[in-house]
């Protein structure tokens, strides 16, 4: 093949390295360089301050607890999508997607709205002492309406791809149902179920928008650590707020490595 | 969904019912599943949504209608259509370039490139609002330089598009790029050997294969621009009627108790969520035939060629 029928993807490469250095490389080298603005004193004496610390306690409390519900629900759900047919199956299956459409300011204002005592969710839970309104579990129930496809999307290709003559055997072999779905099955998902919940915690961890309308930001209690970003930012504390995003940033790459890892150990099994 | 890709066979096995050992689950099991996941999507997804629209319309049709005439509300929606007008178009251009450079490319910086397109996702939205304040805002790095040359990007209009188009950028190439790498190069490497300049390649031959998952990027990264929050909340200043997008007026009516233009403005963005879900649905439907099409002529590379000769012709 000479050089005139070659593929050279030169000039797209130089477009694609401008764009990313303009939009993503450059935005994100300043924030880095801005957090020496501080000193280290300071910088620490930000990062863990009370109001910092109660702050990610909740972020990553909640966007963990938020993880747990749709890894137990989403395993649930993919499993009826890919094993049982039935009336309104491909509206569910559509329903998934929901919180991935709607604009995470909608999904606050909607569900501040259903749990207060009035709502029509709150006027079943507040009169037991469920306040799941401006709390941390109105928090909680929020994220894990925005994280709720991840588990679901990332285990359906691999259910689906788990070989009938697996169960067969392990049938043949005298397992009952159970054994086969503990013993066969699950250890074939525990990956993407792993990366699943590592990618819904990712975005519960960053979520802003819905929080913000159902959890009344009070500090200590029901502030978030995005919303503690954009504080400091009112107050023009430019510093201060680069400093905890610098934390929520490693957070979110260590959970970026964790995948990646996630990745290579399900192609290693599937 | 699993009816559709390996298609016949698997409907086939499907229709044949239970065959040798396997067993199915036992009638309550299947029945008490079904339950537990509508139930849960029901309260999770359809009861958020209903209520929407329910709040909306409380008041009346008539009340409905003069929130959508306040003029913040007009202008609000004006100011998201225009942001998504210019965003959309912009990372469906630099979103098809990437994928192409990204898949073809031979270059070590190719993993590094491709998580740092991943990466916009993986950022809280607030973090994505506050590096560009600290370059643009008022004490930002060219910020006074701005200000002296008498351009406005922080608190304007600039700036929530320049947000937009970060938080947006992923949509596009991710769709494109595993497209561009189950169909291959071959095709692309005929089209120039039978004489098409690069320009004509990519418009008959690698355009018309990748169309689908370049629509199905592009809306997607619509709805996530028409519907932003954090970002633009952070650089839009949030004046009225000036920096106000919708999603940003959902929050500064319900701030002010005007409960039923929250619910109003908010309705319009749950609508656009509807069509987006909708047009998704169909769109996946046409991508993975367009996968199925890319891997059958894997199988039989010969009908490559007529087809491009049909093309050039």
């Amino acid at each position: 093949m000479n050089a005139q029928t070659t593929i050279r993807p030169g000039l797209a490469l130089g477009t694609t390295l401008l764009w990313l250095s303009l939009i993503v490389l450059i935005p994100l080298a300043g924030l880095i360089v801005k957090t020496t603005s501080l000193s280290w004193d300071e910088f620490v004496a930000t990062v863990t301050s009370d109001r910092a610390l109660s702050a990610y306690r909740l972020s990553f409390g909640a966007s963990f607890l938020a993880a747990v519900v749709n890894g137990f629900f989403g395993l649930l759900i993919a499993w009826v999508l890919v094993r049982y047919r039935f009336p309104g199956h491909r509206l569910l299956d559509s329903l998934v997607d929901f919180p991935f459409a709607l604009p995470t300011a909608v999904a606050g204002l909607t569900y501040s709205d259903l749990y207060v005592a009035r709502g029509w969710l709150g006027r079943w839970l507040v009169p037991f002492g469920v306040k799941a309104a401006f709390s941390p579990l109105a928090v909680v129930l929020v994220l894990v309406f925005v994280s709720l496809p991840f588990v679901i999307r990332t285990l359906q290709p691999i259910l689906e791809s788990v070989e009938q003559d697996l169960e067969e055997a392990a049938a043949s072999l005298g397992a009952t149902r159970w054994q086969a779905f503990r013993l066969v099955i699950l250890p074939m998902l525990l990956p993407a179920w792993l990366t699943g919940f590592a990618l819904a915690f990712a975005r519960a961890v960053g979520e802003y928008g819905s929080v913000v309308f159902v959890s009344g930001n009070m500090p200590y209690r029901t502030e978030i650590a995005p919303v503690l970003i954009t504080i400091q930012l009112e107050q023009f504390s430019y510093g201060k707020a680069t400093a905890i995003a610098v934390v929520l940033l490693s957070a979110s790459f260590s959970i970026l490595v964790l995948l990646n890892f996630l990745e290579r150990w399900s192609g290693e099994h599937v | 969904m699993s009816s559709a890709p390996s298609g016949l066979e698997k409907r086939k096995a499907e229709a044949a019912g239970p065959v040798g050992l396997v067993r199915r689950d036992p009638a309550w099991l299947r029945a008490t599943l079904i339950a537990v996941a509508v139930g849960f999507i029901a309260i999770a997804v359809v009861a958020p949504l209903a209520n929407v629209f329910t709040q909306a319309l409380a008041n009346g049709i008539a009340a409905y209608f003069a929130a959508l005439r306040d003029p913040d509300t007009q202008h609000a929606i004006k100011l998201t259509l225009i942001v998504a007008a210019i965003v959309v178009p912009l990372n469906v251009v630099f979103g098809i370039v990437s994928a192409w450079a990204l898949t073809r490319a031979e270059t070590p910086a190719k993993t590094f490139l491709t998580s740092l397109v991943d990466l916009p996702f993986s950022v809280s939205p607030v973090i994505a609002g506050l590096i560009f304040i600290l370059i643009f805002g008022q004490h930002g790095y060219i910020g006074s330089w701005l200000r002296a040359h008498g351009i406005e990007v922080v608190f304007a209009l600039p700036g929530i598009v320049i947000a937009t188009i970060f938080v947006t950028f992923p949509f596009v190439t991710r769709e494109v790029m595993p497209i561009l790498q189950a169909l291959g190069n071959e095709e692309e490497e005929a089209a120039r050997m039978l004489g098409a300049s690069p320009w004509q390649t990519f418009w008959h031959v690698t355009l018309p294969n990748i169309r689908w998952g370049v629509l199905y990027g592009a809306i997607l990264c619509n709805a996530r621009a028409m519907g932003e929050f954090g970002a633009v909340s952070v650089v839009s200043g949030k004046i009225s009627g000036k920096t106000d997008t919708m999603p940003l007026l959902v929050e500064k009516l319900y701030n002010g108790y005007a409960v039923q233009g929250a619910f109003t403005v908010a309705s319009l963005l749950a609508f656009l969520a509807l069509i987006t879900l909708a047009l998704k649905t169909v769109l996946e439907w046409k991508n993975r035939e367009a996968l199925r099409i890319a891997a059958e002529s894997e199988l039989t590379r010969d009908d490559a060629a007529p087809r491009l000769a049909q093309h050039l012709a």
